[in-house]
């Protein structure tokens, strides 16, 4: 008499949309089981008509490329939907706009043509200290090499910080700009700033504000967006 | 008066925003909700600040503070913003740093608003509004006040006794808040425009209405033995008893009607929608069930709208039918049909909490599940044996709970939970121990009826806490070591049967932080000595085990001289004057003893919804009548679903 099978069948999905996002203000400090709490709701309430994946308990079938730590900022998050039905990327833009909390704003909508994670090969950073850094920056420049330690449940392991930054830029006494190559793992912001405080120790240990400014390939002086 | 904040009113986010980093779960900090209200500061007269005195991800979901949320806000010249209780690392790095208790909306410290609104669901929440006082920059006790200083206004269900907190609160809103809220604000609204009223003036309208409670207005004077001698009012123009306030006819009050949706998790992730208040079953443990009557339903019209709007405004993918005991509506048949008829494939879950243990309760859990997984049905038979039932007026027997059960069982569920109480009063061993027979007897007739083993069953129970307004006001707490005790009898019976006890889950809370909630529930103005105590000596989210200490409760009331048996397990007379005679739930004494003396001849009362009215009182002394169906109009489908 148990229900052993799903009732709902599986709908395979007709069209894939790729969205890209920022993070902005307040939002910042949205964990990534925040804001996907949050894309599901806003896609329900502008009714878009998402397929599910199969099983007992159907998702959504939503998909994010390397989302940005809680506590940055972003102009440049990006996720993959897959819907029932064939929709207009513009008009799919302007509902879901209006169906997000403020700070969670819709930049861009295109239909997918390649994979998304293939085309994120680079972020471009800013990271600001209520500290002068030129110093500390110079000193992380001069070096070819700085390991920063990241610890996970697997085990602990090194990431060359300093070997994925380049085209650093100062454009003020205290903000830095940088471009930073995807890797496995990536460093995040936080492990950037370790990496110039290991090298500059007199850098006070104070909270930082990250700004992820674009995602996509890296170009002279910044990072050039899929779409 | 109200409010002449000295300093410059201005979002404190600029400094938080240097802090969150370091915090545990920022985003419960920085507010920005969908659905969230954003008022400018200027265009108003009167600004509310409201709080709920826990963590935010409990705090959010509370519908009581988003009703009066929405109602100030709907008001032209009315503004309310949030606040919740800050975690003890936020609460270290704001001291640190210099911020003050702020609003989550406009991140406005506290202490700029007219009143600080303050909803108690539990006793347990009163550290936490010190913390929040303190946070503010706001003397913690009423006297110490000026015109600099908001208003501090309690409310919920605790508020129906809030002599322990009657020297850190201003006022008190005994009852359904919101009408009241509005009529504060129209008082506080005319006391500023005059301009020249003081806080003490001001507080003298607010009592003389009767619109609130206002403890500094009455003075409390004690016999010979500690108990209380008389309350009188001190001043002419003041009542001397406070009525409580109730909303009739809600439909009329469709709120909220925008529910907040927040980013962080929390503990309720559904749109709730009340569709009744007040409950007539008349148990007697039930604080709740006694200072809501009389029974008020929303018709299934409304509620149907109220289901659709919410989902409509939220995205959540689940709505909740909520009150007391929502198997209990006189529609509830037709709106459940209705519902589950017109969210039939769109992943919408419906979900129907506080159900009653009879058959019909399952098809409609049935029917909710249409397109769901059957997983867990929870009842509540609260009491072990057919006797200790028939003293907590809690009409069930043995049989009808074993055939529901396997009703539930026949019918694809898989996971049954019962809630029990212990130490509820006359009862003894053989009372809790029956739980385990009733449990085992559940998993055997399970497995016949559903011709498998996998079925489970879980046992959760809980200290008994008397509480003011109903029939065990007079009755002795059973103190903690006896109650851990009868717990540890009831677990070992349960598990004597290794075949059926391995089916049978065991959940239970231990006596002590019960004899807290005990001594705060029913106690008097001398126990605010102990709250405040505590509180300076470190306490704070008194209801999370995780920083409960009984220890520092039981020093802190040996401190300041306070006997905690007297107030928890002694037992009280018809004589006796208690804490809260002048505040008036429309209960009356007489029948509440009345009550008393039938439990504990255990004689049951009917329910006065389909039976002649028992003379609670509450209808006569408040002028208000039951109200249910059935309701005029049609419930969904309102419009053909495609998908």
């Amino acid at each position: 008499m148990a229900r052993r099978t799903p009732d709902r069948e599986y709908i395979p999905p007709v069209q894939t949309l790729q969205v890209r996002y920022a993070k902005r203000g307040r939002m910042r400090f949205a964990s990534h089981r925040d804001f996907q709490r949050a894309w599901e709701r806003a896609l329900r309430r502008a009714g878009v008509p998402m397929a599910y994946s199969a099983g007992f308990s159907p998702h959504p079938k939503i998909s994010y490329a390397g989302a940005a730590p809680t506590g940055a900022a972003s102009e440049a998050e990006f996720l993959e939907i897959s819907v029932l039905e064939v929709l207009d990327p513009d008009a799919l833009r302007a509902d879901l706009d209006d169906a997000l909390p403020p700070g969670l704003d819709v930049v861009g909508i295109v239909e997918a043509q390649g994979s998304l994670v293939d085309s994120l090969v680079a972020s471009r950073w800013r990271i600001e200290w209520p500290v002068p850094v030129q110093d500390a920056v110079a000193a992380f420049e001069a070096v070819a090499t700085v390991e920063v330690e990241r610890v996970t449940k697997a085990g602990r392991r090194m990431i060359d910080v300093r070997a994925l930054c380049s085209d650093l830029e100062l454009p003020s006494g205290s903000t830095l700009e940088v471009t930073v190559r995807h890797a496995e793992p990536t460093p995040r912001p936080a492990e950037v700033v370790a990496g110039i405080r290991s090298v500059a120790p007199d850098l006070p240990d104070v909270p930082v504000l990250a700004t992820r400014l674009a995602q996509g390939s890296p170009v002279a002086g910044g990072v050039a967006p899929p779409f | 008066m109200c409010v002449a904040y000295p300093g410059v009113v201005q979002s404190i986010y600029p400094d938080l925003e240097r802090i969150l980093p370091l915090v545990r779960k920022p985003i419960q900090y920085v507010g920005g909700e969908l659905n969230a209200a954003g008022k400018p500061w200027d265009s108003v007269s009167v600004r509310w600040a409201l709080m709920y005195p826990d963590a935010y991800e409990v705090g959010l979901p509370n519908q009581g503070l988003q009703i009066l949320y929405e109602v100030l806000n709907e008001r032209p010249d009315v503004l309310a913003e949030r606040t919740y209780s800050v975690w003890p690392d936020m609460e270290a790095l704001m001291r640190e740093n210099g911020i003050p208790q702020f609003t989550v909306d406009s991140h406005i410290p506290v202490a700029a608003f007219d009143v600080l609104g303050v909803s108690f669901a539990t006793e347990l929440g009163y550290t936490n509004l010190l913390t929040a006082l303190d946070l503010a920059g706001i003397p913690l006790h009423a006297y110490e006040r000026t015109d600099e200083h908001p208003l501090i206004v309690a409310g919920g269900h605790a508020a129906f006794n809030p002599e322990p907190i009657a020297e850190f609160i201003d006022a008190a809103v005994i009852g359904d808040g919101e009408q009241a809220v509005l009529q504060l604000s129209d008082i506080i609204r005319d006391a500023k425009a005059g301009g020249r009223a003081t806080r003490e003036e001001l507080l003298d309208v607010i009592a003389a209405s009767g619109v609130a409670y206002v403890p500094s207005k009455y003075e409390v004077t004690y016999l010979p033995d500690g108990r209380i001698q008389r309350v009188a009012p001190t001043e002419g123009s003041t009542p001397w008893r406070v009525s409580k306030h109730t909303v009739s006819d809600l439909d009329q009050w469709p709120y909220p009607k925008r529910p907040l949706v927040p980013l962080a998790e929390t503990v309720h992730e559904r749109a709730s929608v009340e569709i009744f208040r007040g409950c007539t079953r008349g148990c007697r443990f039930c604080q709740a069930g006694m200072i809501t009557r009389p029974v008020r339903e929303r018709s299934k019209a409304t509620v149907s709208q109220m289901v659709q709007t919410s989902l409509d405004a939220t995205g959540f993918e689940e709505a909740g039918l909520l009150s007391l005991s929502s198997a209990d509506h006189s529609e509830i048949a037709e709106i459940t049909k209705g519902l589950a008829d017109h969210y039939e494939g769109t992943n919408t879950g419906l979900s129907l909490p506080s159900t009653r243990v009879d058959a019909f309760n399952i098809d409609l859990a049935n029917e909710l599940s249409r397109n769901g997984r059957r997983s867990g049905l929870t009842f509540a038979p609260e009491g072990g044996s057919e006797r200790i039932r028939k003293v907590i007026n809690k009409m069930v027997s043995e049989d009808d709970l074993i055939r529901t059960v396997a009703a539930a069982y026949g019918a694809g569920w898989r996971q049954v939970k019962l809630y029990f109480m212990c130490g509820l009063p006359t009862e003894t061993d053989d009372d809790v121990l029956q739980i385990a027979r009733m449990a085992k007897e559940v998993i055997r007739t399970g497995r016949e009826v559903s011709g498998r083993r996998d079925i489970r069953c879980t046992v959760s129970i809980g200290g008994f806490v008397p509480k003011p307004h109903t029939p065990f006001q007079w009755a002795p707490q059973l103190g903690w070591e006896a109650t851990d005790a009868r717990l540890a009898l009831l677990r070992n019976e349960i598990r004597s049967d290794r075949d059926l006890g391995k089916a049978i889950g065991f959940r239970y809370h231990d006596g002590r932080p019960g004899i807290v909630e005990g001594l705060l529930a029913r106690g008097d103005r001398r126990v605010g000595a102990v709250i405040e105590q505590v509180w300076r000596d470190g306490g704070r989210f008194d209801g999370w085990s995780e920083y409960f200490s009984f220890d520092r409760w039981m020093t802190a009331a040996d401190a300041v001289g306070i006997d905690v048996d007297w107030y928890t397990t002694r037992e009280r007379q018809l004589s006796e004057v208690l804490p809260w005679d002048h505040l008036d739930s429309g209960l009356d004494k007489e029948w509440l003893w009345q009550d008393w003396q039938d439990a504990l001849d255990e004689v049951e009362v009917d329910d006065c919804r389909w039976s002649p009215c028992f003379d609670c009182g509450v209808c006569d002394q408040m002028g208000t009548q039951i109200q249910i169906g059935p309701s005029d109009g049609v419930g969904l489908p309102i419009v053909a679903v495609t998908s």
